[in-house]
């Protein structure tokens, strides 16, 4: 995923040679990692257990893997073993002892504390040290209630990411997702969130009912999803605040594929209507829908462009299923995908510059992305089975389900993985027990 | 009309033979013998598996009605002609190969497929309603097209009426 550009080791490398050409090279060029590019080369970083006192300590270390997790998982750093630092840092005002670190080929190295303010919230203190130029490059703070300290770590972890990659990270935040038990001829599914580095698993159904396609409103304060509760198949909105559920609108037929707008005021989705499916967009507000779709093939699994104006689509009336994208009221439906294959569930980046999508082709299911005029396409994982792509909010790495063939009277196995946008770094994401449809949730803050 | 007659009767023997076994010492004489299906309840989900065919099966992504499916089909248009009082739930089911939402979607063809098809025999659109599983409930769940083929179906859920 990345190309960890060590700009530092580059400027001490070409320092004569700068020299020679009137210091052309800044000498201590910062720490940076360049995101763009495919190299896998995570840089080295020892993040320090961090301190704390008395009973702070143990959550002071712990914060401090929870760092580590998120560094490790990124593919972009390679966090070191904590057992082979040289230097004990003991205290934080200190300044760490440069050439330690660099003895144990550390490019950079975090240090904090952790300490209980008044009001009972915990408190942690970091600093991000670039190690070569001997530098601090971030010195932050962050607060919240003891039992949230988890998300200190996370919070650390994207000031981390963000100052090395300039932009915004993705730990913070939650998934999403189906949790799935049972032979697959009976299977149970349950709507379950976690964060995103699996911790915190709840589940918001009991399992009685299917229930399918949970995706965040863009507050993160309520999931739409498709649910069989009710004798029709509906798009219902769950509200995590309060734990209340129910069914947009007044709808004879299925209801299913719904999302959020990027208002958040409205949820697209399809709608089942005398043997027809179209996309339909409803607003909350005047619970009014608008048919946005009238072509007799399949129209479904919509998703806006984060501007608002577009939206991408899933439709056969091509003869095969291929993606589409028209303006939000529904008008200048174009094709868009040409491939070899047939092509669903797009969903449109967070950055606005490129559409996610399952493509099927031969015997493979793969996850691919495209620009939205349909050009530049390029698959970034295959399987027996993937699909349903949902993206990290700051559009650099994408979730889907990964499904194994069934064999011997076993159904095959359902688990979420991720894929960066480069194509490197696939890994299974932790969930309790099988899991499928992630959707990402937008940053925290 | 002669299955029917015959589940009458085995119905009758089956309530006899009850009775029988409470009071040993009374002798009865069987009426009738021949055709097993005789538990099976008339108008009953059962009666439908066995003595017409619950079941339709559709090729990849399609939901054309195959020439064996409209075999079927017609029975099952007999049948509920026969038995006025029952209603169907036409689930549209689909194999694991396409992805959720698009499979809900064709899981929904098919069962409109099967409903329309049934409406043209001239059974009620009203006794007829429909839903999609998508690839959610399997019957079958190895990864080949053995189990995919038999995955990829309309199935006739019995609603009202003497089974229910």
């Amino acid at each position: 995923m990345t190309k960890a550009k060590r700009s530092v080791m580059l400027g001490r490398f070409l320092f004569a040679v700068a020299m020679a050409f009137a210091a052309a090279i800044p000498a201590r060029a910062e720490l940076k990692i360049t995101l763009d590019q495919g190299v896998t080369e995570p840089i080295p970083i020892a993040v320090i257990d961090f301190l704390g006192a008395g009973p702070q300590q143990q959550t002071a270390a712990q914060i401090a893997t929870v760092v580590r997790g998120d560094l490790e998982r990124s593919g972009l750093f390679r966090p070191l073993d904590p057992r082979s630092f040289i230097e004990k840092i003991s205290t934080f005002e200190a300044l760490p002892r440069f050439g330690d670190w660099r003895t144990i080929q550390a490019q950079a190295l975090v240090t904090g504390q952790a300490s209980l303010l008044p009001d009972g919230k915990l408190k942690v203190d970091f600093r991000l040290w670039d190690i070569f130029a001997e530098q601090q490059m971030v010195g932050l703070s962050f607060s919240t209630t003891a039992e949230n300290w988890r998300r200190l770590g996370h919070l650390i972890a994207d000031a981390i990411y963000e100052r090395l990659t300039g932009e915004k990270g993705y730990f913070d935040t939650r998934i999403v997702f189906i949790a799935e038990s049972g032979p697959k001829t009976k299977r149970r599914y349950r709507l379950a969130i976690m964060d995103q580095d699996g911790a915190n698993p709840s589940f918001l159904t009991g399992g009685d009912y299917i229930v399918l396609s949970p995706r965040f409103s863009p507050t993160q304060q309520a999931i739409t999803y498709m649910s069989y509760e009710k004798p029709v198949p509906s798009v219902f909105v769950f509200d995590l605040q309060t734990g209340q559920r129910e069914v947009i609108g007044q709808y004879s037929g299925m209801t299913f594929a719904p999302r959020f707008t990027p208002d958040g005021n409205h949820v697209v989705f399809s709608y089942s209507r005398d043997n027809n499916i179209d996309v339909y967009v409803e607003d909350l507000r005047s619970r009014r829908p608008t048919r946005l779709t009238a072509d007799p093939g399949i129209d479904t699994s919509p998703s806006f462009s984060p501007d608002g104006t577009r939206i991408v689509f899933n439709s056969d009336r091509g003869g095969s299923p291929q993606l589409y994208v028209m303006n939000a009221n529904g008008s200048n439906q174009q094709r868009i995908s040409f491939g070899q294959g047939r092509y669903t569930t797009p969903v449109w980046s967070p950055r606005g510059d490129l559409i996610a999508f399952t493509k099927q082709f031969g015997a493979t299911f793969a996850i691919g992305v495209m620009r939205p005029d349909g050009s530049g396409e390029r698959i970034l994982t295959q399987s027996f089975s993937d699909e349903g792509p949902t993206w990290s909010p700051n559009g650099r790495v994408i979730l889907f389900t990964r499904t194994t063939p069934g064999h011997r009277g076993a159904g095959g196995v359902s688990s979420i993985w991720s894929i960066d946008l480069t194509g490197h770094n696939e890994r299974r994401v932790i969930t309790p027990g099988e899991a499928s449809d992630p959707a990402w949730s937008p940053l925290n803050r | 009309m002669r299955i029917a007659t015959t589940i009458k009767l085995g119905v009758v023997v089956l309530a006899m033979g009850f009775l029988a076994a409470c009071s040993s010492t009374k002798e009865e004489k069987p009426q009738v013998s021949g055709p097993t299906t005789s538990t099976v309840q008339p108008g009953s989900q059962e009666d439908l598996k066995v003595n017409v065919g619950d079941t339709v099966y559709f090729d990849f992504d399609s939901h054309a009605i195959r020439a064996d499916a409209q075999a079927t089909l017609q029975k099952q248009a007999a049948w509920l002609q026969k038995y006025p009082q029952v209603r169907l739930v036409v689930e549209g089911h689909c194999d694991e190969r396409g992805t959720r939402e698009y499979n809900l979607a064709l899981g929904d063809r098919r069962a409109y497929a099967v409903k329309e098809f049934l409406v043209s025999l001239g059974v009620d659109a009203n006794r007829l309603t429909t839903k999609s599983y998508g690839k959610e409930r399997p019957v079958c769940s190895e990864s080949d097209e053995a189990c995919w083929a038999q995955n990829r179906r309309g199935y006739s859920l019995v609603v009202g009426g003497a089974g229910s």
